[in-house]
């Protein structure tokens, strides 16, 4: 049988650097702050590094548990733990990021006076992501989904004197539960018909089922409430709009949750539940179809910020698109494949762009940057090969996983390879964008020396005491090159065969994703086209492969399209950009404010409901309606009350009389009964 | 007419050696818990004036009762569905009353629920309350003894006697030791649920004329062998009488509009049991007494009971969403909640039972905490008004961590203890009928806006009031006082089996007269 991992002690780690230094980090020195968040979070690496030793020798899905949680009659939920394939994947990238992403922070936030705040709150982040990737059944991935979310909301409103960052908080909590009221009901409806939460009851139960093509049933149901949930937690279309007001939270934080992992978590969460969506073609071509538009509309909008942490957000809502685009074509291991790339790039942006922001004492305004690539080297070089992966650029991780999706995606219907191919030009165009406006050109912004420190306005604190624009300390910049590094080579895991590699990936995901799908007909994910038959994502026909280079080489194409226009409107003329916009007048206004979505949901959602609320049911139902009548009901009540104003003379005495003569009455009254 | 109660406590003789060890002790340790209050409120009657010796002698007593109430869950039977710790002796013999008391897995963590808050209330009042401190403590421990009683009765009589004695102490704490309005405050809540009890009473009565007997098992084996002829007649009635009454406890829309000023005008303490124990009895009535007694009843009126319990979810939390007063943003997300209970109960599975009672004992830890933490603040600036406050994580950060545990707690947040009631009550409804649950699980959407909302603008942001600037910390004292409440919140959210494991064989127990309601529906 399987030794025993222990798995749960890689969450419990986490949470109990969490608790360390959440209950004694106010007194101990930064120093013992940093040992007990990197010693738990490393810990927690390490003993992941080891189950991915030990793998090979596990019969899979290996299971554990730990102890009972709830009991109702038949059913239970468990802390029960699964790991396969899929969930080592997560559990490395959760843990080495995050690890990763510790180290860095140690840098970036060694000036703020909440220093050990911010390292229980990462820590107890890391709790519950490990907590969701490793969970035996839904109800405990509930756990971690909820978690991570409170870690989240705790984080974007870091620094709560802000009333912007607290509201960002506020606001990423409450969408996020409006995605678990759906993930909810869906649950509901897995314990209606199954009677169980645990993967291996579900799926099995599930895996015997044929496919819903006739129509909606159940599973398309269950489907499509998960993918609500999926929406809210991974910032889709239309549950995104509070990812980009996360960006509040310290830069570190939006590298780790909200790019590399927790926002990936409806990616998991839908791929997790394959079995299901695989036997739901309506419900995965909701998925395909959110993925696609989302991905082309916040790419639209990352064209027009100026933010640089802004352009990065918009810029994860679209990669999310993508995986879920790969996910809803039935291509869960290249939507896994392009999360794990994006977790390395996207880390890597969010902490480089970190580490400017450092540099210029807190200024977030590209505008006011430029020029930097030669006073701030290791954070250009490394935001270079983070962009150049991004943008897919070919060699790069990026490249390897977007090709991949867009591949598979064409099998599926061409609009969505076609709306994937425009996005990659977006995506290129505005992340080159950032990339001149940022590292090239002049300097803009003001003097630095003496910009404000400790716990500013701006993200993270401005100078170290030291003036002018500096590069980052050593413990930032080292994360900054292995997370490069990995941007660079971790997409020569998954190469494809058109490409000459044997997609190793793919392979190794086989056994969670392949052989799943309902006998009967074809890949549920090829849509309406019917694409032909790609059971497995293993070696492809040679024909097939010539097309798929063609492909490559379009999508390459729009890749390098991106930089050149960019090249052209923010190194070469700058003045352009200005042109344009105003050629293009009210759209491009549009576009600055966001399509003005927010705005939109204000109106129609939020006001209503408050000034209903409070108008309507409140003062109309309650005070004048209920309350009235029973005021009038009780005509009496006014004398009444004016007499029971001796009660405040405490006569208590007076009172227990009261109370002994009522007894009395009633006494007499039951003796006067049991007599007759 | 004692033949069916003796019958009662024969079966508790029956039970197996390790019960009979503990005999003599098991059949006094209700009598002792409940009046334990009472006898260290009577003593404290003859203390001298000497608040600091009152408030120790109030808290040593509470303690003490806590203390002893804990042996009910650690020998409790749990595979046992009968009624444990019974006690049945014949105490007035025209009319037939009986002193009857027993706990089951319902009642049981009920009791324990009130002696756990009771200790806090005297701790948390331990400054507040200045003046008339002997008054405050005595009525505290008379009303902890009533509240007792209404949980381990099983006699009517007796249970309506605890139920209306609940009442004075209450009112008298609200209109004594309240805020400005008191007085109208603890004259509507008496007038409201006295007069609401007034119903309940007549059933009692009629019940009594036509079974000879106020005993609960008796007349529920009396009305199950259908032995009342004239049951069938009344049994609608009877099931309003006592629905209006606990409808009004709950309170369950529309019968609401009390709770919101009794709250704001009772003292802290006043508040956390009125919240925490008070609005359960309404709750546990209907379970005890309207499922137990009237099955096919319930069954018949579930569906405007379920409809009036989702308006209560619904509408309690969206008012509770633009309140200005802290105080009444917590009272309206108890109408909330509680709807959440009453939900649970008119699903009639194990799942939605199962969570009822979970969600009460979590509510009542929840929201008595939340009270309290409020009751901390309006002791330092003396109001409750949301806008008078602002960026408190500032200068209080150990008081903002702890209120947003326990408010996270009351959000539904999964490992603490909200969350397995509600999830527990949703699964359940949506069971009984997809609709229910679907429009109560909306519910988690507006229980985050409410709270969080006002958690920002009480906490978040700069300090716009000055006054705010050198508000003190919690003290030591008082983190002894919130801080159970926050670890329990965790434990039960971590390890609910505990409680469920009691509460489970319980439910099942509650529900099978249903399960034959529906074979005989069917059959019909």
């Amino acid at each position: 049988m399987n030794p025993n991992l222990n798995l749960w002690l890689i969450p419990i780690l986490p949470l109990a650097g969490a608790a360390i230094n959440g209950f004694m980090g106010k007194r101990s020195s930064r120093r013992a702050v940093t040992t007990v968040a990197l010693f738990f979070s490393g810990a927690a690496f390490a003993m992941a590094l080891l189950v991915a030793l030990r793998f090979s020798s596990l019969s899979l899905p290996y299971q554990e548990f730990f102890a009972h949680w709830i009991r109702s009659g038949s059913f239970s939920a468990d802390f029960a733990f699964y790991l396969d394939q899929l969930s080592l994947i997560m559990l490395l990238v959760v843990t080495g990021v995050g690890f990763l992403i510790h180290v860095y922070s140690v840098g970036y936030m060694w000036d703020d006076p909440s220093y050990y705040r911010f390292f229980s709150y990462l820590n107890l982040f890391m709790f519950f992501m490990l907590t969701l990737v490793l969970a035996g059944n839904y109800l405990l991935m509930f756990i971690g989904w909820e978690g991570v979310g409170l870690a989240s909301y705790l984080l974007i409103g870091f620094w709560f004197t802000k009333d912007s960052a607290a509201s960002a908080g506020k606001k990423a909590f409450i969408v996020n539960r409006i995605g678990d009221f759906g993930f909810l009901i869906a649950l509901f409806l897995l314990i209606e018909h199954f009677g169980s939460l645990n993967f291996d009851q579900v799926f099995g139960s599930v895996m015997p089922l044929s496919a819903e093509t006739a129509g909606a049933g159940l599973l398309t149901t269950i489907g499509i409430l998960l993918m609500v949930g999926a929406c809210g937690k991974s910032a889709q279309i239309p549950l995104y709009i509070w990812l980009p007001d996360a960006m509040e939270g310290p830069t570190p934080v939006s590298a780790l949750i909200h790019a590399a992992t927790m926002v990936t978590a409806g990616v998991y969460m839908v791929s997790r539940s394959h079995v299901i969506f695989e036997r739901a073609p309506i419900a995965l071509t909701v998925v395909a179809i959110i993925g696609t538009l989302t991905a082309f509309f916040a790419a639209t909008i990352g064209i027009a910020q100026t933010d640089i942490k802004k352009v990065l957000a918009y810029s994860t809502v679209s990669q999310l698109g993508y995986m879920f685009m790969a996910c809803g074509v039935g291509a869960f291991s290249a939507g896994i494949f392009h999360l794990m790339t994006h977790a390395f790039f996207k880390g890597l942006l969010f902490l480089a762009a970190g580490s400017v922001i450092h540099a210029v004492g807190g200024e977030q305004d590209m505008r006011k940057m430029g020029g930097l690539r030669e006073k701030i080297p290791w954070t250009f070089w490394t935001m270079t090969a983070g962009t150049l992966a991004i943008a897919g650029i070919p060699g790069l991780a990026g490249f390897f996983s977007k090709d991949e999706i867009l591949w598979r995606a064409y099998q599926a219907s061409w609009a969505y390879w076609l709306v994937g191919v425009v996005t990659a030009f977006i995506t290129s165009f505005y992340m080159f964008r950032l990339w001149f406006m940022t590292f090239f050109g002049k300097y803009r912004g003001e003097d630095v020396a003496h910009s404000q420190g400790g716990n500013s306005a701006h993200d993270a604190h401005g100078a170290h005491g030291h003036g002018g624009i500096h590069e980052s300390p050593r413990v930032m910049v080292i994360p900054l090159v292995i997370l490069a590094v990995l941007s660079v080579v971790g997409g020569y895991v998954g190469v494809p065969g058109s490409l000459g590699g044997n997609n190793r990936f793919d392979k190794f995901l086989g056994p969670v994703f392949h052989g799943s799908a309902p006998a009967s007909g074809q890949h549920s994910g090829m849509g309406e086209k019917g694409a032909p038959e790609q059971e497995t994502e293993g070696p492809e026909p040679k024909t097939a492969a010539s097309t798929e280079l063609t492909f490559t080489a379009i999508s390459v194409f729009a890749a390098l399209l991106g930089l050149g226009l960019a090249w052209l409107l923010y190194y070469k003329r700058p003045e352009l950009p200005r042109k344009v916009a105003d050629s293009l007048d009210g759209f491009y206004e549009a576009v600055v404010h966001k399509y003005y979505i927010d705005e939109l949901y204000a109106a129609v959602f939020v006001k209503p409901l408050i000034d209903g609320s409070t108008r309507i049911l409140w003062q109309g139902v309650d005070r004048n309606i209920i309350d009235a009548a029973v005021n009038d009901a009780g005509d009496g009540a006014k004398h009444i009350s004016d007499r029971a104003r001796h009660m405040q003379s405490g006569n208590i005495r007076s009172y227990a009389g009261w109370v002994a003569a009522g007894s009395a009455v009633v006494i007499a009254f039951m003796i006067w009964m049991g007599v007759r | 007419m004692g033949g069916g109660g003796l019958g009662g406590s024969d079966r508790i003789h029956d039970l197996d050696g390790s019960a009979m060890n503990t005999d003599g002790f098991s059949s006094i340790i209700l009598s002792l818990v409940t009046f334990a209050p009472l006898a260290g409120g009577v003593l404290l009657m003859f203390f001298p004036r000497r608040d600091r010796d009152i408030r120790i002698f109030a808290l040593v007593i509470s303690l003490l009762t806590f203390v002893l109430s804990l042996h009910l869950p650690v020998h409790f039977q749990r595979s046992q569905t009968d009624f444990q710790y019974e006690i049945d002796r014949q105490w007035v013999s025209t009319p037939n009353i009986h002193y009857h008391m027993g706990v089951d897995g319902i009642s049981l963590w009920l009791v324990v629920l009130t002696t756990f808050l009771t200790p806090l209330c005297v701790l948390i009042s331990w400054t507040s309350i200045h003046e008339r401190v002997k008054e405050f403590f005595i009525l505290l421990l008379i009303l902890e003894t009533a509240l007792i009683g209404v949980f381990t009765s099983l006699d009517l009589f007796l249970f309506y006697f605890f139920w209306e004695a609940t009442l004075i102490p209450m009112a008298l704490l609200i209109g004594i030791f309240g805020h400005e309005r008191k007085v109208y405050a603890a004259v509507k809540f008496f007038m409201y649920t006295m007069i609401a009890s007034v119903f309940m009473l007549a059933a009692i009565l009629w019940l009594y004329a036509h079974t000879g007997s106020f005993d609960f098992v008796v007349i529920r084996d009396q009305i199950m062998r259908g032995a009342i002829p004239q049951f069938p007649a009344a049994a609608q009635w009877l099931f309003l009488g006592f629905f209006l009454a606990f409808a009004v406890k709950i309170p369950l829309f529309p019968f609401h509009t009390w709770l919101p000023d009794a709250h704001v005008e009772a003292p802290t303490a006043g508040s956390v049991l009125l919240a925490g124990v008070l609005l359960k009895m309404g709750t546990y009535g209907l379970l005890r007494f309207n499922l137990g007694l009237f099955p096919e009843q319930a069954r018949h009126n579930a569906w405007w009971v379920i409809t009036l319990a989702l308006i209560g979810i619904i509408y309690g939390a969206l008012v509770a969403m633009v309140q200005p007063n802290m105080k009444k943003l917590i009272a309206y997300s108890s109408v909330s909640h509680l709807g959440f209970v009453v939900l649970g109960i008119f699903s009639f599975t194990q799942a939605g039972l199962n969570g009822a009672m979970f969600v009460m004992l979590a509510h009542g830890i929840s929201t008595g905490g939340l009270f309290m933490l409020a009751g901390l603040l309006h002791e330092r600036r003396h109001t409750y008004e949301i806008s008078e406050f602002g960026g408190l994580a500032s200068p209080m950060p150990v008081y903002a961590s702890s209120f947003l545990i326990i408010l996270l707690a009351s959000a539904g947040l999964p490992l603490l203890n909200g969350f397995i009631g509600e999830f527990l009550v949703l699964s359940g409804s949506f069971q009984a009928k997809a609709v229910y649950g679907i429009l109560a699980a909306t519910g988690v959407i507006w229980s985050a806006a409410y709270l969080l909302w006002m958690y920002q603008r009480v906490f978040y942001g700069k300090v716009t009031h000055s006054a705010n600037n050198s508000l003190s910390d919690l003290t030591a004292f008082e983190k002894i006082a919130i801080w159970p409440c926050a670890a329990a919140a965790v434990v039960m959210g971590v390890a609910p089996i505990v409680w469920l494991g009691a509460i489970d064989p319980a439910v099942q127990a509650a529900l099978t007269p249903f399960t034959r309601v529906a074979s005989k529906m069917v059959g019909q």
